[in-house]
Formats: structure tokens, sequence, C-alpha cells
């Protein structure tokens, strides 16, 4: 079942590429421009979120008091350790160091299931509390805070909208990352042929980052009532 | 050149494989063109049937062919189909999938896979659409505004909504595919500069397909979440601001026009080059003016809210840069023309098709000027003149642009020339009657006449009667193609490999090409467009 | 122009005259350069047709001709940038004194209130002459009050104030359309507007069923919803002051400085808590759900007339607080 690496490599060159150099550049490209449209993707969510915080500041103070900023903080914590892990396995796979690269790819996506663990638990806990927009939305601390409960309600739209289109990024990322990992079990990459962990990783790496825009922007509006 | 007799049938990627699994399955760019041939056409009969339609109930000032509610639904799916599932693919996925690897000298895009995947995405879009008509319609308008998408209608605009959704990823993808390999597949000698401007014209729209789909895609989202759970994003009885839509919807759908019109443009670059025997002139100012408007293109999305409730500081800003952006258009136009000043002119189809949209866009793109004017914006908007203007560059320009194209490739995609004396009076049903039908529209603007109109005073009937009449045969002028294209793939005389003798990489190859595009990479070592060393050769027959 | 096939509607505003004259410049622009191409592609491929010249000449391009035919076109669509800007200008800038004319569009109607009481639904009556200022809700969906005459166009949003000014110069009968799509009678959603002599304009508004003054309305409704009791005019209260709120600028709990127009009177109705002014705690109730466009019209006029000085009318000039119509 030994296939010698450059067997791979053959195998793997796809028939309208002249070269591998060529096929990786080329998938490393096509994944950085897909990124950039993720970036326009998710831009128009925080963009409705400039306009309406700038609009309902109170209202969105409020909304993100209900945001157990602990999960919050563990979650941001999980991610960015994700990061290096996922960093380093593809730093393994460029040095064939393919267990490693595998242990260190499982243990990303461990990472990964623990963020949309918590994540749930979150979701959980503002489901009961109706604090998911709807007919059933309720908000009754508006009233003694002075702010209008249709207001915070766009708060939530946006905070559900966000992390939910995030946490689907983060289900997909979870998949690509199994895809990888039974790929690599097999003996698919080497050190000459890596680019779908690389590109893999781009696109984790690129969730990530979203995350760290998304915790302060949701949790972090302004710490009114102590905790 | 006397040949033996061939027994055994030249391997092209028409005959590499046959059966239904071998095409829905294909990586091949070539056969995923047809592919989307046969979906964009079929989309294309539908908007154009709701257009037959709606022509028929505006020849009288009573709404009475069709009821009120009808009517909105008509509109409504004749700008949907026509713009999502018809414009917006035509160039790229059909003419853009089957030439841009051939241009570069590649054997296919960079990501064949998805490109099939694109199609099945687009497909997808459309039966979400279609079935969405089909079950009672929606009736939004194209432009779905709210508070009336969101909450008012009782159609089905969510089904219609995530139909538009879907199909926007075909195109962000395309877009991808093609950018990546305009940089990275080209064959070697290809550098920038010797590019046809075709593959400049999709780039340009693939930045725009690729940065601008998106947002719309999260936008039409929005309001499918909205209508579903009752948020208030957009409506302003729940503290949400229908403005904040108007503009999230116009960051993408203006710059949409630029990703309809630029393919086009670079097909009509390919044709006044090939039969005008001369270089483009201006060649670099004709690339550049393609990346200058997909960039300015980004930055005048509010002139569709000049009277929406904009500040007068923004629209004072949007008004200047949209004429802008109108300069490169203008650019392009003129270097077309100075293109025939000395050239050695053909009347082949392709070329017929080329200098009705020279003069057609001309008036669309100078009328837009119009709508940047604010004092003039504020009286012709809403009305039947934004309906002339966008059909002047939609149609008379995108359309015929791309009757130009199929018309020029069709014996490179088939190997089969189509009849020339049935397509040349095809073209002339289709600039007769286009202009029949839209120039009208102008004045009955200027008049007041409102779009979206099921009813109108008396005083509009006569020009509506002209626009009926002429749209009965600018439809003529579409229906022709069809049969004698059909026609052509049966009886149509055989096509060498370069029946204009034209310069470019996909002449170089045989008609129909084999599936690797070439048996040899091509080395590139002359200028794009390089008629001058281009030598002489005997035109086929029946030209 | 020609009685059968009309080309342009009548100019019955003050500033008809002038967008058509922009119109016409630039349709005789368009018509030279649309001329000129059609000519020049027209000359070019019967002269070089390849039976009269069968070698084309090898012209890369010529960098001074790029430049002209840039640098042209950007200068002429200049000019018709500040030509439509100072036209634009104009229409966004009311006229101090006008007249004003609430409008309320809802799907499939228009309804109009005049300050002095008067209700119309479809049509509305003006006196030529006089500047009209528009200001207009909309209780559903977004609509759009057009007068091809008059060459004006505006959104009528929900949720918000907007407003639009004209002149009328003509007596006479006009079309009103709505102009953004509203729905299944969009199209029935038309009007029209009935520009009158000053007499003829005095008999119709003594004529009508005026159910007293907005302003008067408005002061009846305050009472009625309470908004004396926090808002009183003759201490501090518990809200702010209105006498002589209208058109001041006030300073917001946040820092921010706004200008009290309609719009601000309109929001702190319906969502007290986006603007709270300095020095006051956020405690008024929304009335959202509880008062209508009219009723809201009615507020704004009531607060408007607060600070308006308390002048005897002289020489026909109507104010708010003219109308001595008991109600």
């Amino acid at each position: 079942m030994a296939t010698s690496d450059i067997e791979i490599a053959e195998h793997a060159l796809q028939h309208h590429f002249a070269s591998m150099d060529q096929q990786r550049e080329t998938a490393t490209f096509g994944m950085w421009l897909f990124l950039v449209t993720e970036i326009m993707f998710f831009g128009g969510l925080f963009c409705a979120y400039l306009v309406y915080r700038a609009t309902y500041y109170e209202a969105f103070v409020e909304g993100s008091q209900t945001m157990n900023i602990w999960l919050g903080a563990t979650n941001t914590a999980v991610l960015i350790c994700s990061s290096l892990t996922m960093a380093l396995g593809v730093r393994c796979a460029q040095t064939d160091k393919r267990k490693m690269m595998i242990v260190l790819l499982i243990i990303t996506m461990l990472f990964g299931l623990a963020f949309l663990g918590i994540k749930a638990v979150e979701y959980h806990e503002h489901w009961t509390n109706h604090q998911f927009p709807g007919s059933n939305f309720q908000f009754p601390e508006a009233e003694a805070a002075g702010v209008n409960p249709q207001n915070v309600q766009i708060y939530f739209s946006l905070y559900w909208a966000m992390t939910g289109l995030h946490a689907l990024h983060m289900v997909i990322g979870v998949a690509l990352v199994a895809w990888i990992v039974i790929a690599g079990a097999r003996g698919l990459y080497s050190a000459d042929y890596y680019a779908p962990v690389e590109n893999v990783g781009l696109y984790w790496h690129f969730v990530d980052l979203v995350w760290i825009y998304l915790f302060p922007l949701l949790y972090l509006i302004s710490k009114k009532h102590g905790g | 050149m006397a040949t033996a007799v061939q027994t055994v049938e030249r391997e092209t990627y028409l005959n590499n494989g046959y059966g239904l699994k071998s095409w829905l399955l294909t990586k091949d760019h070539k056969r995923i063109a047809i592919l989307y041939l046969i979906s964009i056409t079929g989309m294309f009969f539908v908007g154009g049937f709701f257009a037959m339609l709606i022509r028929l109930e505006l020849l009288t000032p009573a709404g009475d062919l069709v009821s009120s509610d009808t009517y909105n639904k008509l509109f409504t799916m004749h700008g949907i189909s026509m713009i999502f599932f018809f414009l917006i693919p035509s160039v790229p996925a059909v003419l853009g999938n089957f030439c841009i690897p051939l241009m570069v000298g590649a054997k296919d895009l960079a990501f064949p896979r998805l490109n099939l995947a694109t199609w099945y995405i687009f497909n997808i879009g459309a039966a979400f659409a279609l079935v969405s008509m089909i079950w009672g319609g929606v009736d939004t308008g194209w432009t779905f505004y709210t508070p009336f998408s969101t909450t008012y209608s009782n159609t089905h605009v969510v089904g219609t909504a995530l139909g538009v959704f879907i199909a926007g990823f075909a195109s962000i993808f395309t877009g991808l595919n093609f950018i990546v390999t305009i940089h990275r597949m080209r064959a070697p000698g290809m550098t920038w500069t010797r590019l046809p401007l075709f593959c400049w014209s999709n780039y340009a729209a693939s930045i725009i397909m690729v940065l601008g789909t998106p947002v719309i895609a999260i936008t039409i989202l929005l309001v499918a979440l909205e209508r579903l759970l009752h948020i208030g994003v957009f409506n302003p009885a729940l503290g949400g601001d229908p403005l904040l839509f108007q503009h999230l919807f116009w960051f993408y759908s203006h710059p949409a026009v630029y990703i309809m019109i630029l393919p086009g443009m670079g097909v009509i670059s390919e044709i006044v080059t090939c039969f005008a025997r001369k270089r483009v002139f201006g060649y670099e100012f004709v690339a550049l003016a393609s990346i200058a408007i997909a960039v300015l293109g980004f930055l005048v999305w509010a002139h569709h809210m000049f009277v929406a409730g904009i500040s007068v500081y923004a629209a004072l800003v949007f008004s200047l840069l949209s004429y802008l952006v109108a300069i490169p258009s203008a650019v392009k136009i003129f270097n077309w023309t100075a293109t025939l000043y000395k050239g050695s002119i053909r009347y082949d189809t392709p070329m017929l098709y080329a200098f009705g949209f020279i003069g057609l866009f001309t008036i669309g793109g100078l009328t837009g000027v119009f709508l940047a004017s604010l004092g003039v914006d504020v009286h012709v908007t809403d009305t039947y003149f934004v309906v002339a203007h966008f059909h002047y560059v939609m149609v008379g320009g995108m359309v015929l642009a791309y009757m130009a194209g199929l018309h020029f490739w069709w014996p490179k995609i088939t190997g089969k020339m189509y009849p020339e004396g049935w397509a040349k009076l095809s073209a002339l049903f289709v600039f007769v009657g286009f202009n029949l039908t839209f120039f009208p529209q102008f004045i009955l603007g200027y008049m007041g006449m409102p779009r979206r109109y099921h009813a109108y005073p008396p005083e509009f009937q006569v020009l509506n009667v002209l626009s009926t009449a002429g749209a009965s045969v600018l439809a003529v002028g579409y229906v022709l193609p069809m049969i004698y294209f059909m026609w052509s793939l049966r009886y149509g005389e055989d096509a060498g490999p370069n029946p204009w003798n034209a310069v470019g990489l996909e002449w170089m190859t045989p008609s129909p090409p084999p599936t690797h595009n070439f048996d040899e990479t091509p080395v590139v070592t002359w200028e794009a467009y390089d008629y001058e060393h281009q030598p002489e050769q005997e035109v086929p027959v029946g030209h | 122009m020609w009685k059968n096939l009309p080309l342009f509607p009548e100019q019955a505003s003050s500033l008809a005259a002038q967008v058509d004259g922009l119109y016409f410049f630039l349709v005789a622009v368009s018509a030279f350069f649309t001329l000129l191409i059609f000519v020049l592609v027209f000359v070019f491929a019967v002269k070089y047709r390849k039976s009269a010249h069968p070698k084309a000449e090898h012209i890369e391009g010529s960098l001074p001709l790029e430049l002209t035919w840039t640098l042209i076109p950007l200068g002429i669509t200049m000019i018709f940038f500040a030509w439509g800007a100072l036209i634009y200008f104009q229409e966004a800038r009311p006229p101090r004194g006008a007249m004003e004319v609430y409008a309320v569009g809802k799907q499939w109607m228009w309804k109009f209130e005049h300050e002095t009481g008067q209700r119309e639904i479809n049509a509305l009556h003006v006196p030529v002459n006089r500047d009209i200022k528009m200001i207009m809700s909309s209780q559903d969906v977004i609509h759009s009050f057009f007068v091809p005459a008059f060459r004006i166009k505006a959104d009528v949003l929900p949720g918000r104030y907007t407003s639009t000014w004209f002149h009328p110069t003509k007596t006479g009968t006009y079309h009103l359309f709505c102009a953004e799509y509203c729905g299944t009678e969009h199209s029935g959603m038309i009007g029209e507007v009935v520009v009158m002599e000053p007499a003829a304009y005095q008999a119709w508004l003594a004529n009508g069923g005026a159910t007293g003054t907005m302003a008067a309305n408005g002061k009846e409704l305050f009472t009625q919803l309470g908004c004396a009791t926090c808002h009183r005019l003759d201490t501090q209260g518990r809200g702010p002051n209105l006498m002589g709120l209208f058109g001041k600028s006030v300073q917001l709990e946040d820092g921010r400085t706004v200008r009290a127009d309609e719009n601000y009177i309109r929001e702190s109705i319906l969502n007290p808590q986006a603007k709270i002014v300095a020095g006051f705690k956020p405690i008024m109730p929304t009335f959202q759900g509880q008062v209508t466009e009219e009723s809201l019209g009615a507020l704004v006029s009531y607060v408007k007339s607060l600070s308006q000085p308390q002048q005897k009318a002289e020489g026909g000039a109507p104010q708010p607080a003219a109308a001595n119509e008991s109600n």
C-alpha cells in the first residue's frame, strides 16, 4: 500500500495543469479569492450592524448585556488555539510528518467541535430566554433600561444572523478538516503535494478571524451593569 | 492539399463520449458552455413570454387583459428571469466558458469541477425561481423593495429570493474561475498585453461578480429571514430602515449592470477587429477602460436613490461619480469607431450586430447621462425613460453583443456555418423591432408615464401601441436564429478551423476543437490582433 | 406641441422650464454625439468596405486622440453635473413661508390635509403662484409623489417624513401619479393636482368641510393623549418645554446635536428612546400603534405652531393660528 511520493504527486497532477507548481499556486490563489468573496458576504451583515448600532446604541448595549462574556472569551481562546494546531498541521504536511499532521488536524477538529458545543449552550440559553427574534421575542429588561424592545430585537437579529452564519462556516470547516484527515491517513499528502491541506488551513484561519471581529462587536459593547 | 479518405472520425469534444452521463458529469469547459447555452436560452424565452404578455396588456389604456396582481407578477418575473437567469450568465457562462481557455492557450479553466458545479447551482436556483413562478408567482418587482417584499406582498417571495440567492453562487464561482485562469493558465508568451480584449473584459466583469454578488446574497437572505421570522431589519414598523435595504441592494445591482455589459463589450472588440482586419485602435486604453468601469461601477450605486430620501450631499457625490463611470464606456465606443477607419470591412452577420451595438449602446449610454443629472433625474426616474434607457443598453447593447458572439463563434463551437442570408435578415428584424419598441418609451417617460403601470391615462396610448408593434417584430428576430441555428447543426456547411480568417488562439484549433483543446501547448510570439501579418485566406463559400 | 402626439408635459411650475431647458440641452448634445457616431460608422463601413479597400492600414492608436476624447466628454459631463446640481439644490430647499400640505400615502390612495384643516383624497387643490411644501409619510409601503407637470418627484416613506415643494405657475388640472411600485393597485394610485386662482382657492377653502385646523386638532390630541402632563407649556415639566422648539438645535444626552424638524418630532412620539434630550430621563412612553399618520401630522403641526409668532394675519397670508373656526 505504500506509495512513493513521486507517484502520489504524478497521480495528483490534474490534466489541465503543466506542473505541480502551477497546480498548487492556482489552487491557493483560488482559495484566497474565495476568502475575499467571504469578506464581502459577511460584510453586508457588518454594514447593517454598524448602521443599527450607531442608530440604536443604548438598545445594543442592553442586548449585549445578555451575552456570556466568559463563554465567548473561552470560544475565542478555543479558536485561536485551533488556528495554531491547524497551522502546525499544515507545517507537518509540508515537511512530510504525516502522523503528526493527522494528530494536529484531529485536535483542530476537536477544538472546532468544542466551539460549536459552547455556542450551542449559548444559543440554548438565549432561546429559552425568548431572545430569538420573531413573534416570541421578549425583552422585559427594556423598559427599566429605557430602551425600545424593538431595537433590541434588531440587535438580536444581527447576533443570530452573524453568529449563525459563522457557525455554519465552522461546520463546513470541521467537515473540510475531516476530509483532509481521512485523505491524509490514506497517504495522499506529502512534501510534494500538500496544497489541499494548506488551502483548508487558509479557510480555517479566515473563519477564526471572523469570530475575532464578532466577539468584541457583539459581546463587548459596553460593560454597563457589572457582568 | 490532397488528403487520404478519412475512415476514422476526428476526435472532437462533441463526439468524445456519448450519452447523458458523459455530458452531465463532464469536466470539459466546452461541454459546460453548451449546457449553459441550453439553460439560459430556456430562461430567455421564459422572460420573453412574460414580456409578450406585458406588451399585449399595454396596447390599451385600461387594464383589461390580465388582473392587476397578474400584471405585477408579469413584470417582476420578466425582470428576474432576464437579469439573473439570462443576462448575467449569458456571455460569461456560454462564450466565456467556451473561449477563455482557448484564448489563453490552456487545456481547461483552472477549476473544471467547480465549473460543472456552477451549472448545477445555476439550475437549482432557476428551479426555485421557476417553481415559485408557476406556483403563483411573485410580485415585488425584481428590486424587492422593503417593506413591501418583507411584509405586504402575498406571493412567493421567499422561494424566488432563494432562487436568486443560489444562482448568485454560480456567478461568484464562475468569476473566481475566470480570474484564476487568466492569472495562472496563460500559455508561454501570452503576456497580459497580448491577451484578447475579450479576456480583459471578462476579467473585469469577474472582479465585479466576485466582489459584488456576495452582498446581494446576504441582502436577499435577510429579506427572506425577515419575511419568515418577522424580524425588523428593513421594516420601519419594527425599527428597521427601508433605505438600508436599498443601499445594500443597489451596491450589487448597479455593478451588476457592468457584469452584464462588460463581457458583451469584449465580444464587440473581438468582432470589430476581425471584420475590419486590423488591431483594435488603442488596445491598452480599451483594456484599461474595462478595469476602470469595474472599479468606478462600485462607487455609483445611490444614483438609483436620488428621490428616495438620501441627503443632498450624498446625491451630489453619486451624481458626480456617475458621470465619471460614463467616460470609459465612451472611450471604448470611440476606439471601436476608430478601428473601422482605414480598415477593410466585411459585412458578415457578427459585424452587423456589432454595428448595431455601437449605435444603440451609444444611445443607451448617453441616456444614462440624462439620469445622472440630478435635476432631470427627479423628473424621469421611475418612469418609462428609465425602462427605455436600460433596455437600450441591455438589449440594444448586451443582447446584440451576445447574438454577435454566438454567430461569430458558432462555427468554432459546432463546426458548422449558420445560413448567412437568414442571419442578416434576423439582424434586421432585431434592429428595427428593437428601436420601434423602445424609442417611444423615452418620450413616454418624459411625458410622465410611470413604470410598472398596468393601466395608464389615454394620452399615452399611441406610443404604447408603437412599442408593442415593435416588440412583435423584435420577437421574430429572436425566434428565427433559434430555428436556423438548430437547422445548421444538421444541414449547415462545414466550417474549417478559421472561417473568418481571424487572429486568436481559438482559431488555431480545429472546429469543433478536440477535448484537450491543443495538441501541443501553443507558444505565443505575436501581439494581439496581429492582422498585419495574417496571411490572406479563401473566405468560405456563401460570404 | 402637437396635440395628438405630445412630447413633453405642460410646464406648470417655476422649475419645469429649467428642467426642460437642461433636458433639451442633454438631448441636443446626445443627438450630436449619436449622429456623429452613426455617421462615422456608416461612412467608414462604406468607404472602407472590403471591395473598395482590400488592405487594412495598421494604426496602433493615438495618445492625443485618446486624451481628446476622454477630456472633452469629461468636460461636457461636468457641465451637465453642475447644471443638474443647481436645479436639485433648488428642489431640495423649499423657500421660507411656503404653504404646507401634509400628505399620507397608503395602499392605494393619497390623503391630503391642509393646515387649515381641509382634507382631500386623491385630489389636491392649491393656489397658483404660491410656494407649496408637501410633508409626506406613508402608512404602509414606499410610495412616490410624482407630478409630471411640475417636474417633481419624491418618495414617500413609512416611518419618516420626506418633503418636496413646488411653485405652480399655471392654473389647470394636472396628473398626480404614485411612482414607486406599491402593490396591486399601484397604477390606480393616481389623482390630480388642481391649481386655482387665489380667489377661487379661497372660495374652495371656505366651502370645504374643514374640521378645524391641523394645529387645533393637534392641540386637542396633545391633551387627549396626555402629552400635556409632562410637556407643560407654562413651566418646566418632566419633559422638555416645546414652546419655540421647532426649528431649533437640540442637545442630546449622548452629546449629539440635532435639529428639531418634522422627523425629530415624529420620532420622539413613536420611538422616544432614540434621542433623549440632555438633562432629561428616558421616561417618555412610546405612542406607536396609538396614533395614525393623520394624528401625527396634526401633532407635528401643533408643535410647529408653538414656534410661530402670534401675529394677526395681514394681507391674507394664511397662518395656522388664523383659523377661528370653532371646534
